[in-house]
């Protein structure tokens, strides 16, 4: 097949501005589960509640989805407390959380694609925004600015978590009860309550990322499904917890999967990040990064 | 009771179930009860995996896919009956079941269960990109129109040996259960680490245990391109399988083959019925809902439900 | 050389950065009851770790009887006679305390001895009764008091009739009297004649259990000598007492 530059450039140009996106959709699942160590099988889950909330009041007032989803990740957080604390007392305290804490979260997030279809049916939804249709063209290469925005903002919003983590008392008190909770106790922190504000921080960035997703492309209430591969296969090829291995993970990811559109079709997709997950977890678990 | 005793009463109950089920005349009954014993099988396959090595698969589907796939792709190529294709199946999906878990049961549990989804969605990706088997369009497999054992129609048959396989696979799990290696696998559930090191060759227990329960899984599968004369990847694959799998040994109760039976034919029965009275979507809600509202508040299931009751009227 | 059970030679291990373990050298003759003490930290549990597979040291050599195991995984170790109780005990909590037994025996004690199947309860039994909770054969595992727990952990480790047994401070946290019912226990593996590592920080019970004993601190072997040797040891005190 005859491969022009202009296509292998705009496949490398999608593949970097979905891996931006790709880093926000995956950075809650570094957090809860990287971090955490809780299995947030849901995660996927929340990301589509947020992309159909910022349908409904895109639908209804008009405003930019995205400043939408900024404006209510507040109640993407207080969802994300009241979730963990439920977590913890049915299982992390009693020591199940790892058959029963994921059969959970695997229930969440069925149930949260079933009410979906309940109220929305299974059509594809999409938002009406400034730059929906608009492309910057530099010379052969094409800019999709529906890929541009929330890459931008993906970014800002990764890079803005690593900087809280690493520069604020509550971001590094994260960082610690990753390593050691007793640690934290002994210093007069409760480290249960650090891990409720970083587990609903996690369900936060999902919403917001939810907002991404709906600008990129239409949605409909099964595709998070796709989405549980992508997420944890970028988790654990960025080395479980580290931001940056997020972020330089899902640049790969991004390519890999825009190469594999590209050159093979569309339909092998999914494939990719599933694929590429097995595979890491079958011959190198600590990931490309990891320690 | 021994193991060869069970399985000669549970081969008979079964043969006795099949013949008797003839008599009824509503033809509902058959594709109904065809799907309920679906369930029975995939629950009690799950549960040797799940409820009693306590490694929870996630890709349940993708093994039920590989027997209904392996039916279709050796009826296209040989045109082989039944009767061969559901050994085959079953030993494509065990084969399965230790490529995966020879992959990823050295890991963590948790691991293994994203590994097993990951594992479903590759599969499917590929089965809907194989054209030899109908890949997204489908594959037709016709019913025989000669239906053997001087049956009505050819469900009746479907239906019976979905029958005997239940039974056979409620056999498989018991005898496990009560072995030295279900000792094994429950210590393995109970505390990895400890296992080890009280001996238990945990990794080989747990590639065993995904080989069985993978087979068996296939071997609920090996049917069901006849069931509607007709196969598509969505279906196949449907997550609903996967869930359910989970759901209705945690209802019943993961640690006996009890649990899984009664799971299935509570939660399946209860399907069946709100399927038919209000639709298919709210039944997935409900299984949903009853799996969680079970995995924080009776984690134990029904049978945890009656071992509790039990103790306490000893008391 | 030949009268050697266990050899632990040039043993490193490495965390990263940190080293848990600097060149670790230990010998275990058959029998032998050898203390293992160290401050927290000191890297006690994490030589226990590597000499029964849990854990893989970068550098040295282990060797049970004359043969290296460095490559054999947990449940090998255990059955060739290298069996460890955990700190922290770790029952099988859906079985009884006679079922969580079944498990060494069926799995690990059958390599030295014939134990046929229908022999195995009775053979639990035995060995509930020689630690004390033969009352208690079919409760809960889960529900048992501390010291029972300890004992159930030791009973579990013996079931698996090892040569050599790796006590990982079974003693902490317990009343006097309950520390001397450890100690009991643990003396009748001499009359067995099990090797016994005990690691401890209840010191009496050191002192008086011990033949021989070795002194871990932050990674280093101090110390390697006869108890009272060892009590008098300035190093060994500045590093328990501090500078």
């Amino acid at each position: 097949m005859e491969i022009s530059p202009a296509l292998l450039f705009n496949a490398i140009i999608a593949g970097l501005l979905l891996g931006g996106f790709y880093a926000a959709v995956s950075v809650g699942i570094s957090i809860s589960f990287g971090m955490l160590d809780v299995v947030n099988i849901a995660h996927p889950g929340f990301i589509i509640l947020g992309s159909y909330i910022a349908y409904i009041v895109n639908s209804q007032y008009g405003f930019d989805p995205i400043l939408i989803s900024l404006a209510l990740s507040p109640l993407f957080f207080l969802l994300g407390m009241a979730l963990y604390r439920v977590y913890y007392l049915c299982f992390e305290k009693r020591g199940q959380e790892s058959l029963r804490g994921l059969a959970f979260f695997f229930g969440i997030l069925f149930i949260t694609e079933v009410v979906l279809i309940l109220v929305f049916g299974v059509d594809y939804r999409t938002v009406k925004s400034v730059y929906a249709e608009t492309t910057l063209r530099l010379g052969v290469l094409d800019f999709p600015l529906r890929l541009v925005v929330p890459f931008l903002v993906s970014v800002a919003m990764v890079v803005g978590i690593q900087l809280f983590l690493t520069h604020t008392f509550f971001g590094r008190a994260v960082l610690a009860v990753a390593q050691d909770p007793l640690a934290l106790r002994l210093m007069g922190v409760n480290p249960v309550r650090i891990k409720q504000f970083a587990f609903a921080l996690s369900i936060a960035t999902a919403g917001i990322a939810g907002a991404f997703l709906i600008v990129i492309q239409p949605v409909e209430p099964s595709i998070g499904r796709e989405y549980i591969g992508l997420v944890f296969a970028v988790c654990v090829l960025g080395g479980m917890g580290s931001i940056w291995g997020t972020l330089l993970a899902a640049f790969v990811l991004g390519l890999a999967e825009s190469f594999t559109s590209t050159f093979f079709g569309p339909s092998w997709a999914p494939a990719v990040s599933f694929g590429l997950l097995l595979a890491t977890l079958a011959f190198r678990p600590s990931g490309l990064f990891g320690r | 009771m021994s193991n060869r005793l069970f399985a000669v009463v549970a081969i008979a109950i079964a043969l006795a179930i099949a013949a008797a089920s003839q008599l009824i005349a509503n033809e509902y009954f058959f594709s109904a009860a065809y799907t309920v014993l679906l369930y029975v099988i995939l629950a009690t396959a799950w549960n040797i995996l799940g409820g009693y090595t306590g490694y929870v698969n996630f890709g349940s589907a993708a093994f039920f896919a590989i027997g209904a796939y392996t039916t279709v792709a050796l009826f296209y190529a040989f045109k082989l009956p039944l009767l061969v294709t559901v050994p085959a199946g079953t030993a494509v999906a065990g084969l399965a079941g230790l490529g995966l878990g020879y992959l990823t049961l050295r890991l963590r549990g948790v691991f293994f269960a994203i590994a097993s989804l990951a594992f479903a969605v590759v599969l499917f990706t590929f089965v809907v990109n194989w054209d030899f088997v109908g890949g997204a369009r489908g594959a037709y497999v016709l019913q025989p129109s000669e239906v053997p054992f001087g049956l009505p129609r050819y469900i009746h048959l479907l239906y019976s040996v979905m029958v005997l396989m239940a039974a056979l696979a409620l056999v498989v799990a018991r005898a496990i259960e009560k072995s030295a290696i279900g000792r094994g696998l429950a210590a393995i559930r109970d505390d990895e680490l400890a296992a080890e090191s009280a001996g238990v060759p945990t990794l080989k227990l747990k590639i065993f245990s995904a080989t069985v329960s993978g087979a068996l899984m296939g071997m609920a599968g090996t049917t069901f391109p006849y069931y509607l004369s007709y196969i598509e990847p969505s279906s196949a694959f449907s997550l609903s399988y996967s869930v359910n799998s989970i759901a209705m040994p945690l209802i019943g109760g993961m640690m006996s083959w009890m649990g899984p039976l009664i799971g299935a034919v509570l939660l399946g029965t209860v399907q069946q019925l709100v399927q038919v009275t209000i639709s298919s979507a709210w039944n997935l809600l409900i299984v949903g809902v009853l799996l969680v509202l079970f995995v924080t508040l009776a984690p134990n299931g029904i049978m945890g439900w009656v071992e509790a009751w039990r103790q306490r009227r000893h008391r | 050389m030949s009268n050697t059970l266990l050899e632990v030679k040039g043993v490193t291990k490495r965390f990263g950065g940190f080293t848990a373990l600097e060149s670790v050298d230990l010998v275990v003759r058959p029998g032998e009851r050898l203390g293992l003490i160290g401050p927290n930290g000191s890297g006690k549990s994490t030589l226990v770790n590597c000499i029964c597979g849990v854990l893989r040291n970068e550098e040295g050599v282990i060797r049970f009887e004359g043969r290296d195991i460095g490559a054999q995984p947990t449940h090998r170790r255990t059955r060739l006679g290298l069996a460890r109780s955990f700190q922290i005990p770790k029952p099988f909590v859906s079985m009884s305390v006679l079922d969580n037994l079944r498990i060494p025996l069926l799995y690990a004690a059958r390599q030295h001895e014939k134990l046929a199947t229908d022999r195995i309860a009775d053979e639990a039994m035995r060995i509930l009764r020689q630690v004390g909770l033969a009352d208690k054969a079919q409760a809960r595992s889960g529900g048992l008091t501390q010291v029972d727990m300890r004992k159930l952990e030791l009973a579990r480790a013996m079931a698996a009739k090892p040569k050599l047994l790796i006590s990982d401070e079974a003693m902490a946290g317990l009343s006097a009297s309950e520390v001397d019912d450890i100690l009991a226990l643990l003396s009748q593996l001499k009359q067995q004649g099990v090797a016994v590592i005990m690691i401890e920080h209840v010191m009496r019970a050191v002192m008086k259990f011990s033949e021989r004993v070795a002194v871990l601190v932050a990674g280093r072997k101090i110390a390697d000598d006869d108890p009272q040797a060892i009590a008098a040891n300035p190093d060994v005190v500045r590093a328990y007492l501090g500078e």
